[in-house]
């Protein structure tokens, strides 16, 4: 076991993803001698060269456009958009050539990418630096979406989703990239990615999170205890295809249910997630399931962060929401 | 037309020397090629009939286009990769997809059905221009392999106002990637001329990505063949891209839904139909004695049978079982297109019961 963050730990992994097959190239943005703006890349370049770290022009759309191509000659692309409100230039190609492209050909052609994403706010960041864009990659058939909430789980599931023969929107928390976790870069790779998480087993009130909002739900666990409140915490990790099983079973004993996004509650993820909880639980709801994310408005400016994005006291407020039903 | 514009087989037929392209196409490659417009054309035309009569649900016709199509064509080699639109039935045909199988997409049975890997055609794109993007990362495979094989990218007078063609190019150009970007500038865009997408030649554009252009007579299919050779073979040999423009006209509609009469003159037409690619390439065969009677009525008649074949395949064709539009969303098995699957194959089996 090795201490990293969460930077670290996605450069370990993409390193022995590339280590491992020679169809694996990166392409993006500044990710070749610099190493991408949070240093996810650093050292590839030096140690694969030119031809497998590729320092794109700056231009999203055709990041992933060539990598299409790429793809079809038999490449693994694994691609980096700078920041998540950079990825819109790119949005057709995702939405109209990487998703469907498979299911176009019959299933002759595959698509083998991944479409790494910094994505959340809580870091001070300027407009179009912080924003959650999850449901509408989540909303489009053919695409799988990942999201790591700690460096353990981001170098396993950073190679799972290169390894995946379908294409992969890897949105990785950027407020989480220096939180330190041990990492195990020895035991041989196994489980599936594509499953929720459960942490932690409490009696009360079952909390969902993913991604950024991982941590953010098990410090409100822990804060709920201290009132006498038991919670359970499960990280869905994989937001396609969503595994709400784990999440109906645990509701199906607590009763409550309480689900976490930075992103706008209003037909978010967190709003499927309940709609499937309810259909699959209702004779065992106390009370309607909870929501706790951002408001129906752009991506605030950084000063009113603290008040946009969900932290302790707001899953609080929302767990106590539900037990006052 | 301006005369700005590389031809080797003038209007009337006769055989134009370039010093740039000199061009020794044997016989046998010149009646292939009167061979491949003959059927091209057949498809087409039946194609429209086929549409006009309900067995189809759209058509996009390519009459006047299929002379640099073909010579295009001609000039890959058959480990070379084509992408295109969905107008380009001339390389289709000279690279073996199947007519049949490029009419489910109109029937509305499957979105693509040949397998790219054997025809080295890429499936279309409909949405214009986004296949540029797809040739030069196909390109940059071809780099990372190290193998001489080089891709041709068509496009449209239309795509070249899009983003992803200017962001083509420009990765294109810096990455030196084996590509040649024919663009077929047939004068419409639907209802919108080209004077409507550029200002000046659109081969011009090419001087400020860092890139060689040439602008053909697109209804020489000589030209097509000799320029798009040499094209190819300096992207294989590490020269880099390509731009050729291919002045040419769509002298049908746009697709069967068009209306072109709201919108240009039949003089324009018929100007057109007076440099018809198929015309010239009869005159020159002909006084070279490379065809005769006899030649042209097989052709002819193995496009009558492309017809019969065409009518009876698409007319017999039943509709695809539900549950096979399940199939290939993702390789890997996912849980919501398996629940919903499963709930449809419910679905479908209660009315049954009813």
């Amino acid at each position: 076991m090795t201490q990293m963050t969460m930077v670290q730990a996605l450069n370990a992994g993409l390193r022995r993803a590339m280590e491992n097959d020679p169809k694996v190239l990166l392409m993006g943005e500044d990710i070749g001698p610099l190493g991408g703006v949070f240093r996810v890349t650093d050292g590839l370049h030096k140690d694969f060269g030119d031809l497998r770290v590729i320092d794109s022009p700056l231009a999203e759309s055709g990041i992933v456009g060539t990598a299409v191509g790429l793809a079809m000659r038999g490449y693994r692309p694994v691609l980096e958009i700078q920041f998540d409100g950079f990825v819109y230039p790119a949005f057709d190609q995702i939405v109209t050539m990487v998703a469907k492209h498979h299911y176009r050909s019959g299933g002759i052609t595959r698509m083998p990418m991944v479409i790494r994403i910094p994505y959340g706010g809580g870091i001070g960041a300027v407009e179009h630096h912080s924003e959650s864009p999850e449901a509408y990659f989540a909303h489009t058939p053919g695409l799988r979406v990942l999201t790591p909430a700690d460096a353990a789980e981001a170098y396993v599931t950073i190679q799972q989703a290169i390894a995946s023969d379908d294409p992969v929107i890897y949105l990785e928390p950027k407020r989480r990239y220096w939180d330190r976790a041990e990492v195990d870069e020895v035991s041989a790779i196994s489980g599936s990615p594509w499953t929720s998480r459960v942490l932690r087993r409490g009696s009360d009130v079952t909390l969902v999170g993913y991604g950024p909002m991982v941590r953010t739900c098990l410090e409100a666990a822990d804060a709920a205890a201290e009132d006498g409140v038991s919670c359970s915490v499960i990280d869905l990790r994989s937001l396609s295809p969503l595994d709400v099983e784990p999440v109906a079973d645990d509701v199906r004993r607590t009763g409550r249910c309480v689900v976490v996004h930075e992103a706008p509650v209003v037909l978010g993820v967190a709003a499927e997630v309940s709609a499937q909880v309810t259909e699959q639980c209702f004779f065992h709801l106390e009370a309607p399931v909870q929501r706790v994310g951002g408001a129906f408005l752009p991506y605030p400016p950084n000063r009113y962060e603290k008040h946009y994005l969900p932290d302790v006291d707001r899953v609080l407020d929302g767990i106590d929401r539900s037990l006052a039903t | 037309m301006n005369e700005d514009v590389v031809r080797l087989l003038s209007p009337e037929g006769e055989r134009i020397e370039h010093e740039d392209y000199p061009l020794e196409a044997d016989h046998d490659q010149l009646r292939a090629m009167y061979r491949d417009i003959v059927l091209a054309r057949r498809t087409d035309v039946e194609s429209t009939a086929l549409q006009r009569t309900g067995e189809l649900g759209l058509w996009c016709p390519v009459l006047g286009q299929e002379g640099v199509q073909v010579g295009a064509a001609h000039a890959m080699r058959s480990h070379d990769y084509g992408f295109t639109t969905y107008r380009e039935v001339g390389m289709f045909q000279v690279r073996g997809v199947d007519p049949v199988e490029l009419l489910h997409l109109y029937r509305g049975i499957s979105h693509a059905s040949w397998d790219p890997r054997e025809v080295g055609l890429g499936i279309f794109t409909i949405v214009i221009g986004s296949h540029a993007l797809h040739s030069v990362g196909y390109a940059m495979g071809i780099q990372r392999d190290g193998a001489d094989d080089a891709v041709l990218s068509c496009f449209g007078d239309g795509a070249t106002s899009t983003g992803d063609v200017h962001e083509a190019m420009v990765f294109a150009s810096v990455f030196s990637a084996p590509v040649v970007f024919l663009v077929q500038n047939n004068q419409w865009a639907i209802s919108v001329p080209v004077t409507r997408q550029a200002r000046a030649p659109l081969s011009v554009r090419a001087a400020g990505y860092g890139m060689p252009s040439v602008r053909i007579d697109g209804n020489d299919v000589l030209a097509g063949l000799a320029v798009t050779r040499a094209a190819l073979d300096r992207a294989r040999e590490g020269g880099g891209p390509t731009f050729i423009e291919a002045v040419t006209y769509r002298r049908g509609p746009h697709t069967t839904s068009d209306d072109p009469t709201r919108y240009r003159d039949d003089g324009e037409v018929e100007h057109w139909a007076s440099l018809d690619p198929l015309d010239r390439l009869r005159r020159y065969l002909e006084a070279e004695g490379a065809i005769d009677e006899e030649f042209t009525a097989r052709v002819a008649a193995e496009a009558e049978g492309l017809g019969e074949r065409l009518r009876a395949a698409i007319r017999g064709m039943e509709d695809p079982e539900p549950l096979g539009m399940f199939d290939h969303v993702y390789v890997e098995p996912h849980r919501q297109v398996q629940a919903d699957r499963a709930a449809m194959q419910d679905y479908l089996a209660s009315l049954e019961l009813r």
